[in-house]
């Protein structure tokens, strides 16, 4: 595959200064609605309490399947008394939510500086739930992980949990394909268009983590084709490779290339015949290339920058160059694992400037000078930006649509469009 | 530890940024971990702001706790001070960084800026988002005002100055000038409370000197003193403030928040005590309002005793139980804050009303009272418009925490003669209009028009209890009408199932109260089932 330029560690601009980025435990908005059994206690401040509202918007629920136990002074007097309230709020928690069969704790700045240890408490307060409840743990905290390194430390805390694949009694081959697990958050109408694709290519097992229950959680072991549907997720990878999965490289699934890149690393490792592969994926990919093709028209030229987020970047700006005829000129992300976007950095072909981590004020200050066309920026930033005469897509909706795999490649390209299309329609009189 | 799902208020850095955002010429540095920039967004999506909030953030991680987070955060200051030019710079931090103890404010403070750094205490775990916004305020003033503070309470110099050269009246007399103090961003209706009071007070002839912090540079603060008396119009925010500057400059300030047509015009009788104005009678009639006359015309007789239930902050909730039940005669069922800073008032006010008051900040706790209640109209925040949602009750929202919808384009106060008139429409509105609901008494039955759909003028859903598809939902929804119908089990007399029939001809909002009523006449009664006589015999004993 021919290198870019760009990928070069050399030309990659690394910032410190303020990031301006949301913490792991806005993953929670969206996990707890995928795992439906699941509950997620953070056990942190007001701050995180307010986070995950305000990141979330709207209160859906009475009773959402999270909550926080909030630190308070005298909690931070003596570690015995914490770990006892502790126990006294999960206590009250299960009673109140006799529906939940795993329940995360979920670690913050504030529990991490005090050093609350919540593997050890998830393991006593697993012993006195036995048989009820799983009660797992992992870090949400901003000092740990940043917005979507969340759900790669949640779905770590998973993989021990595991049940081994079961061994096939005259194996032929030892390395021989016998499961396919699909890791990520998707959408459930994504997640059963992938099923189908892969069952009509006659690949199976196929297995999604996370399931939709917690309880049913997909077998892993030696023979395990690890396929990642989201670029994030690099500790669980490692994770599941211990448990003797083998991971395919491949693009990710956004756009017509990206899906059909990454259903073929599944193809090629389950040996599925290249025809077969054409028959199944040649229908839909036409038709999301026709679908596609409306808003190609409106994107193609136009200048595209993002600000560091969800670690989607740079998989969407490959998109958005290759497909659809954008022109990256930063893309920015929060953390590059090189490993995992390794077929991503080989497709990405322009001029573009690839940043890692952030200073947010000398971006801005280039931002302003480059004017692109269109900023893939946070909710914080996005109004400022629109306000000097920029246009945004904010970067959130990125992960809470569904823009994965061939029918929505359309939909991904169309939250791109339609802040420009916006713009185009809005008229105020002479001024504008 | 506080076992918690939603949140009133935000942590007490969030009420520093409340401050800072309001104002010009004023930059806050926070110390906190990656994440905690979450809080731009308030403003910059809710309130639609077009600047980002003048905050800085270290946003340290994991890497920087081994190494020197003190010096990251000095650098943070030196670079904010550099890039924004600030005139003052706050200086604070959030929960996290507390428990590394690095004091922000005495670092600053020790650097030697050439502006004023004032260090704030933001204790996270045990203060609020309010309790922070008063606080920054306070000691901002404070700093600001330091060189003008006489020692002790004198006259006061700078006012005598500026009096000299104000504007003189027709009859010579320098007008009287005052400052509002206490609107700040992510208040409630901020922007169009500080035109209407502006207006209010220009109207009995009363200047405006200073609006803070919303809208003022650190030199409008300098002016502060300059006023006669000071507005107090967001307690929560400015009461702390109002009370120092009358303690070091001799300023008197209002007590009466204006919201609502009794409020306005105490208020007012307020300034015309402080100020020496004759502030006529026609200034403070009842012709300055619509609210009077909508009240008393006869289209408001269905609003008559309707049940409604209050929460918001302190000031908000106590305003809206004196509207409820003096301006729009609603029976006030329920009560509450979650400003325990204003609990002993809202205790008062509630005894007042013969109920008890609720002080909490637990949703779920407010939810529970509010199904108990029955109410047939919640005024809360955006908190209860959820509950009355989830119960399918009328709602309006009178107080922050609010969204974006809360918002308005137009121009909407709550504040002031003109702020009674919103009042009376947002609270109506929501309502379902007199002889709609007499048609429903009379034909419930009707397949399109039956008791369950919604006011005509509201449209859209069909039920105002959606059968969601949504399991937990639903359950939330059955769970909260089930509580009611099981309150009396055990003892509890039982219903007959013509008597049910009956009870359920009734429309719905005024079903729970019939059948609380009736199960309340039989047990008193003895009885131990509920006949279709029961139920109108009870109805007979205590009337509508």
């Amino acid at each position: 595959m021919a290198g870019n330029a760009a990928c070069g560690d050399d030309l990659i601009l690394r910032e410190r200064g303020q990031r301006e980025v949301f913490c792991g435990l806005t993953g929670i908005v969206w996990l707890h609605r995928k795992l439906q059994d699941a509950f997620f206690l953070v056990v942190g401040s007001r701050t995180c309490a307010h986070l995950i509202q305000s990141a979330a918007g709207v209160m859906i629920f009475a009773e959402p399947r999270f909550a926080t136990a909030i630190l308070q002074e005298r909690d931070l007097a003596g570690m015995a008394d914490c770990n006892e309230e502790l126990d006294r709020v999960v206590n009250e928690l299960l009673e109140r939510r006799p529906d939940i069969t795993t329940l995360f704790l979920v670690g913050s700045c504030p529990s991490e500086v005090i050093k609350l240890d919540l593997a050890n408490a998830a393991q006593r307060l697993s012993l006195v739930h036995q048989g009820r409840v799983r009660i797992l743990n992992y870090s949400g905290s901003g000092i740990e992980t940043t917005f979507t390194q969340g759900e790669d430390n949640c779905l770590r805390a998973l993989v021990p949990e595991l049940p081994e694949l079961p061994e096939l009694p005259a194996q032929s081959e030892a390395d021989s394909p016998k499961s396919l697990l699909v890791v990520g958050t998707l959408a459930d109408v994504v997640e059963d268009q992938f099923a189908r694709l892969f069952s009509e290519m006659g690949i199976e097992p196929v297995h999604f983590l996370p399931p939709r229950r917690a309880t049913e959680l997909p077998p892993v072991g030696n023979g395990t084709k690890l396929l990642l549907a989201q670029p994030f997720l690099g500790e669980t990878a490692r994770a599941l490779i211990a448990r003797g999965a083998d991971l395919l490289e491949a693009p990710y699934p956004f756009g017509v290339e990206g899906t059909l890149g990454w259903l073929r690393a599944a193809a090629g490792a389950f040996a599925v015949p290249e025809t077969r592969f054409d028959t199944v994926t040649s229908m839909p990919a036409a038709r999301a290339q026709r679908a596609l093709a409306r808003y190609t028209e409106q994107l193609a030229g136009k200048r595209v920058s993002f600000l560091p987020d969800s670690q989607l970047e740079i998989p969407l700006a490959r998109f958005l160059e290759r497909e659809c005829g954008m022109i990256p000129v930063e893309v920015g992300t929060p953390f590059l694992d090189r490993k995992l976007l390794a077929a991503e950095l080989g497709l990405l072909t322009g001029e573009v400037r690839l940043s890692e981590g952030q200073h947010v004020e000398n971006q801005l200050d280039r931002l302003r000078r480059e004017r692109p066309d269109l900023t893939v920026c946070g909710l914080g930033l996005a109004n400022p930006l629109e306000a000097e005469g920029m246009a945004t897509k904010w970067s959130i909706e990125l992960v809470f649509t569904p823009i994965h795999g061939f029918e929505q490649a359309a939909d991904l390209a169309e939250l791109f469009a339609r802040p420009l299309a916006r713009r185009g329609s809005l008229r105020f009189g002479t001024c504008n | 530890m506080q076992l918690t799902l939603w949140t009133y208020e935000g942590p007490p850095h969030v009420g520093a940024m409340r401050i800072a955002t309001s104002m010009e010429g004023v930059h806050c540095v926070l110390h906190a971990p990656q994440g905690d920039t979450y809080a731009d967004l308030l403003f910059t999506m809710i309130e639609r702001r077009k600047k980002r909030p003048p905050v800085t953030w270290t946003t340290f991680q994991a890497r920087d706790l081994g190494g020197d987070t003190a010096g990251l955060l000095m650098n943070s200051v030196r670079e904010a001070y550099e890039r924004f030019q600030p005139r003052a710079l706050l200086v604070g931090e959030s929960c996290t960084a507390e428990l590394i103890q690095d004091q922000p404010g005495s670092l600053a403070t020790g650097m030697g800026l050439p502006v004023p750094v004032v260090p704030l205490e933001l204790p996270a775990y045990s203060k609020k988002e309010n309790w922070g916004a008063s606080e920054t305020f306070y000691y901002l003033v404070r700093s600001l005002l330091a060189a003008q503070a006489p020692n002790g309470a004198a006259p006061n110099p700078a006012k005598d100055a500026a009096d000299a050269e104000s504007e003189q009246s027709a009859t010579g007399q320098a007008k009287p000038r005052a400052n509002l103090l206490g609107p700040a961003a992510m208040g409630f209706r901020c922007r169009d409370n500080i035109a209407e009071i502006r207006g209010l007070l220009r109207s009995v002839g009363v200047e405006v000197n200073v609006v803070a912090p919303e809208g003022a540079t650190p030199e409008d603060i300098a002016r502060i003193p300059q006023a006669e008396f000071n507005v107090c119009l967001y307690p929560e925010i400015a009461k702390t403030t109002c009370a120092w500057l009358e303690r070091t400059f001799g300023q008197p300030y209002t007590k009466t928040v204006p919201i609502g047509v009794g409020a306005t015009r105490d208020f007012l009788a307020e300034v015309a005590e402080i100020t020496g104005l004759d502030i006529s009678a026609e200034m403070l009639g009842e012709d300055r309002s619509r609210l009077p006359w909508y009240s008393r015309s006869v289209d408001s007789n269905y609003l008559t005793g309707k049940r409604v239930f209050i929460f918001g902050d302190g000031a908000h909730a106590l305003a809206a139980a004196r509207i409820a039940a003096e301006e729009f005669g609603f029976a006030v069922v329920g009560l509450g804050s979650y400003s325990r800073e204003f609990a002993r008032q809202i205790r008062a006010e509630a005894e007042k009303l013969g109920i008890a008051a609720l002080i909490t900040d637990d949703y779920l706790e407010v939810e529970q009272a509010i199904a108990k209640a029955e109410p047939e109209l919640v005024l809360g925040t955006q908190m209860e418009r959820h509950i009355a949602k989830r119960l399918g009750l009328a709602c309006a929202v009178i107080s922050a925490p609010f969204h974006v919808q809360d918002v308005p384009a137009q121009y909407s106060p709550t504040m002031g003669f003109e702020g009674a008139n919103v009042i009376f429409d947002t609270w109506v509105h929501p309502l379902m209009m007199g002889l709609e609901e007499h048609l429903l008494g009379m034909f419930r039955d009707d397949f399109e028009f039956h008791d369950e759909a919604a006011p005509s003028h509201l449209g859209g859903a069909p039920e105002p209890r959606p059968a969601s598809t949504d399991p937990e939902a639903r359950a939330a929804a059955t769970s909260t009408t089930e509580t009611t119908d099981t309150t009396n089990n055990g003892s509890a007399p039982a219903w007959a199932e013509d008597a049910e029939r009956e009870l359920r001809k009734i429309p719905f909002f005024v079903r729970g109260k019939a059948r609380r009523n009736t199960e309340r006449f039989a047990a008193d009664s003895g009885l131990a089932t509920i006949t279709v006589e029961t139920l109108y015999d009870a109805k007979a004993h205590f009337g509508r």
